[in-house]
């Protein structure tokens, strides 16, 4: 027997964990969508469309099909048929409108659609044939330009499923005329595209018996395999869907792309295994955050209390999907003020739809309004963070609910002593070091924490090996990790001893990977299936001689650690879990579990407002003459709940954060109106922050224990870090220069050109 | 380009019967392996390493030498291997990532990477990690600032690169008081 006095060493929730499946992805041996060794596979390159709007008049395929190799040009002309109704293309987050088909007919709805997908038995042939393929249009008049488009903007009537209209109180507008201190003006953020590094990419096992897998970058599995299935024809058992690795997605992911559709049409007509990769090119011509015009009017009395909030947005939309974004509400939940108002429309170019980005809304519409917020505080003359204080609501300021739980005085007090902001002056130009000008900003971030039904499998072995299965994905947040600790903080295994999968249509339900709300849906899945395998381990322990855990009446009366499990009231009491299994009989525990809110949940969820919010804290350095902007320390406090791995917890705020840094300064998807093209469509031209632009991060999470938020009383942790950096930033860089920058990235043409 | 006449100066004149038309011999070490490949003139490294060797440990994440993700160790030196035409690199020695150290046997910098979380989605990690052993090789960069400079070929959308740096600097370190 093992000394029971030895206090057990618990590996849990809130322990620093190394990620599981590090050791794959730092020697090469994690296999992302197109690094699946298939055998007799065709590779198909995609030819992407020249105009932004019109129709093809011809294809001539000869030349591409005299390619030795090539084996079919798929296009529109000649392609399988394929289901009519729009309901057919519909994915998980059903965006209004007619969902995009790829090689549908000879209609162009952007520049780059896929026109043909050329297919041969080796890259280099169908790279070089599709090259080849000529195709001629007939062009129509066509916009992608935002302000133009703007003439157009109109609040679609079918709302987007996760749209929240904004409530309005008051009268914001007799507010605003009659108020002491006025602010308004108009913000602008740029088109973003989203960038993974591992392009958007899809490899077809086509098995030859009627079944399929299909490797493919994405955030769901089982939404990509419904949507293939329903277009397709196939069942459910017919076709199998794997994201086991995916190399980032930011929401590029949340939506099937047309690389899956594409090859699965290819694998179908060819009766072949098919690989179809995007170049970098073709990662421009589809998800991307939409261009934002924001119209911020703030009241408030001569000290600086607000007294109206009115936000008027609008964001870029394709011609044939409205996405939605929350724009407006952002600052209307965070500020206290009796009169509020929002408007939102979108606005529609030639382009395709755009899409959830990293904290989709809150990035923007929170990040632009704290830079109005900056505005305001400068002109009561008082500190920006003391300006946040005077204005801190305690319930959600538009909703007019309580929180679950808000830290974020406490997010103010640990960031700014971290950042040490007192020691700022608070005049503009007033801080200086050689030839660069300091600035000290600051911003609020917020975001929701939510909770979907989510399932997984807890399978424990009489070997003591506990495996955990799961539909969900790890885009890189983390999650096989997260829930690797939650299980073995429940069944107090050793993490070695616990493994997991996810990222297979094959394994229990789980919904679409974004928004924050994996770890916390997919732990509470986890903790459920361990503590039903923790029940029948205890009721295995009935058979153990001497039954010495017999005045245990549940799971509560005893604590799992160490592989055993150890009477509460008598820790001297112990039963080791194997040798419960061994006394019952049992080579197998294995049980799923299913975690959803209940009806108390949801009513709660409309009674009680659930978000995390944060405090950044940002000093740039900026050399005037050379218009060079260098961020040089970031602080992000953050209140999130409960943390359940701190280690790749902080990451995703350092991830978020470095995003913030583009968002501010680099980032900007640039197009052509002549040609309704975006030109920069590469990474050499598209700028993201590189190791050189990033100087110092500090992450803190502050301590907010909510039990009621979500099951395990964790918040999300993956848009929070990109929430409100680049306000910080563009409020340090007024700071510096007394320059204020109302359009993102501040671009060094927009520096020096002031 | 050396490199095209490289690949003609090696072309024995009778064409080795198992040689189809069009393809050029060339003889490649990849993580201590001799490779004996015939390969058309416009294979690059990058795709022959993925697409015919299944060594998909180097990554794609522009094939236009803007990302480092395919970075790979050639003769010692860090390279973009999607900017590498294969034939071009006969009597060549290749190390990729999957050379550097396996699950088990891992090389320092892997683990320094797994230590400091220098890594999220892990695409651009193998890059990053044959980066950083090139660098160390180079023996330019002792500082942060340099090692944040002299990494900045290597794309992290993900954002890791402070913790990429300080796994680097840790692995400097200690080879510096070795
Ligand atoms: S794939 Fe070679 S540099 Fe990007
Ligand atoms: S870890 Fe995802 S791109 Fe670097």
């Amino acid at each position: 027997m093992p000394d029971t006095r030895h206090e057990p060493i618990r590996v849990g929730i809130g322990t620093p964990l190394d990620r599981v499946d590090g050791p794959d992805k730092v020697t090469g041996q994690a296999h992302y969508a197109a690094e699946y060794a298939v055998p007799n596979m065709l590779y198909g390159v995609i030819v992407s469309g020249r105009i932004a709007r019109g129709r093809i008049t011809g294809i001539d395929e000869t030349a591409a099909r005299a390619v030795p190799g090539v084996v079919e040009v798929l296009t529109h002309r000649n392609r399988p048929s394929t289901p009519w109704l729009d309901r057919n293309y519909k994915d998980e987050l059903n965006i209004p409108g007619d969902p995009f088909r790829a090689l549908e007919s000879e209609h162009i709805l952007f520049s780059g659609q896929p026109v043909a997908l050329v297919l041969a038995e080796t890259f280099e042939a169908a790279r070089f044939a599709a090259s080849l393929v000529d195709v001629s249009y007939e062009a129509a008049a066509h916009n992608i330009d935002f302000e133009a488009s703007l003439a157009e903007r109109f609040l679609p009537s079918k709302k987007r499923n996760s749209y929240h209209p904004p409530k309005n109180h008051g009268d914001a507008d007799a507010a605003f005329a009659a108020a002491e201190l006025k602010h308004e003006a108009r913000y602008h953020l740029a088109t973003e595209h989203h960038n993974p590094m591992e392009m958007h990419a899809t490899t077809v096992d086509w098995h030859g018996d009627g079944t399929l897998t299909v490797y493919d970058k994405n955030q769901g599995s089982q939404g990509v395999q419904s949507y293939l299935c329903n277009i397709f024809g196939f069942s459910k058992k017919e076709l199998r869907v794997v994201n086991a690795f995916v190399g980032g997605a930011f929401g590029s992911g949340l939506r099937p792309q047309y690389q899956v559709y594409l090859a699965v049409m290819a694998a179908k007509h060819t009766q072949r295994s098919v690989r179809v990769v995007m170049t970098r090119q073709q990662m421009f011509t589809h998800a991307h955050r939409p261009e934002a015009d924001y119209t911020i009017r703030l009241g408030a009395e001569a000290t600086g209390k607000l007294t109206s909030i009115d936000g008027d947005a609008t964001t870029s939309t394709s011609r044939f999907e409205n996405n939605m974004e929350d724009i407006v509400i952002w600052g209307m939940i965070n500020y206290a003020s009796p009169n509020m108002k929002g408007e939102y429309c979108v606005a529609p170019r030639d382009t395709y739809t755009s899409a959830d980005m990293r904290a989709p809304g809150a990035a923007t519409g929170m990040t632009l309004f704290e830079i109005a917020m900056d505005e305001l505080a400068y002109k009561a003359k008082v500190d920006p963070l003391d300006f946040r204080l005077l204005n801190y609501s305690d319930i959600d300021a538009m909703y007019r609910t309580p929180f679950t739980s808000k830290a974020l005085r406490e997010a103010y007090r640990d960031g700014a002593a971290a950042f040490g902001w007192d020691s700022r002056s608070p005049e503009p130009r007033s801080m200086k070091e050689g030839r660069e000008l300091i600035g000290w900003g600051m911003a609020t971030g917020l975001w929701t924490a939510e909770f979907v039904k989510t399932s997984a499998k807890a399978k424990l072995t009489a070997d003591g090996r506990l495996e955990i299965t799961s539909a969900t994905s790890d885009i890189g947040t983390g999650t096989g990790t997260v829930l690797v600790l939650v299980a073995a903080d429940t069944l107090g295994l050793p993490p070695d001893r616990i493994s997991v999968r996810i990222g297979d249509s094959d394994l229990p339900h789980s919904p679409v990977q974004g928004g924050s709300r994996a770890a916390a849906s997919g732990g509470a899945a986890v903790q459920l299936a361990c503590e039903a395998v923790g029940k029948r381990l205890l009721k295995a322990a009935e058979k153990v001689d001497g039954q010495p855990l017999h005045a245990a009446r549940s799971i509560e009366d005893v604590i799992f650690a160490d592989g055993r499990m150890i009477l509460k009231s008598d820790p001297s009491k112990a039963v080791s879990c194997a040798d419960a299994m061994q006394a019952a009989g049992l080579e197998v525990i294995e049980e799923e579990q299913t975690a959803q809110p209940g009806l108390a949940d949801r009513i709660s969820q409309m009674t009680r407002s659930r978000n995390v919010h944060s405090a950044v804290f940002a000093e740039v350095r900026v050399d005037e003459e050379l218009g060079q902007i260098r961020v040089t320390r970031i602080v992000n406090a953050v209140a999130a709940g409960r943390i359940i791995n701190p280690k790749t917890a902080r990451s995703q705020i350092l991830g978020g954060v470095v995003m913030g840094m583009g968002m501010a300064l680099h980032e900007e998807t640039l197009g052509d109106n002549r040609l309704g093209r975006w030109m920069n469509h590469n990474l050499a031209e598209y700028h993201i922050p590189v190791n050189a632009d990033v100087h110092d991060i500090q992450v803190i999470f502050v301590d907010e224990p909510d039990p009621d938020v979500t099951p395990l009383g964790v918040k999300g942790v993956g848009e929070i870090g990109i929430v409100s950096t680049a306000a910080a930033i563009a409020n340090a860089i007024f700071h510096a220069t007394g320059q204020r920058h109302r359009s993102l990235p501040i671009t060094i043409d927009k520096l020096i050109g002031t | 380009m050396s490199g095209a006449a490289l690949s003609l100066e090696n072309d024995p004149g009778p064409v080795v019967a198992s040689t189809p038309i069009g393809t050029v011999p060339v003889a490649i070490t990849i993580n201590g392996e001799q490779h004996r490949l015939s390969l058309e003139p416009w294979v690059t490294l990058l795709d022959l390493l993925r697409e015919r060797l299944h060594l998909t440990g180097s990554k794609k994440g522009c094939d236009h030498g803007q990302c480092g993700a395919c970075t790979v160790l050639i003769d010692g030196r860090r390279m973009n291997s999607c900017l590498k035409l294969a034939v071009t690199l006969d009597g060549s020695e290749i190390t990729t990532i999957e050379g550097l150290g396996q699950p088990g046997n891992l090389h320092p910098l892997q683990a320094a990477f797994i230590e400091h979380d220098a890594f999220q989605c892990g695409y651009c990690t193998p890059g990053q990690i044959c980066s950083a052993e090139g660098l160390i090789r180079e023996g330019h960069a002792r500082t942060r600032d340099e090692v944040r400079e002299q990494m900045s070929g290597n794309l992290c959308r993900c954002g890791a690169y402070t913790n990429i740096a300080d796994a680097i600097l840790e692995i400097l370190e200690t080879e510096e008081r070795a």
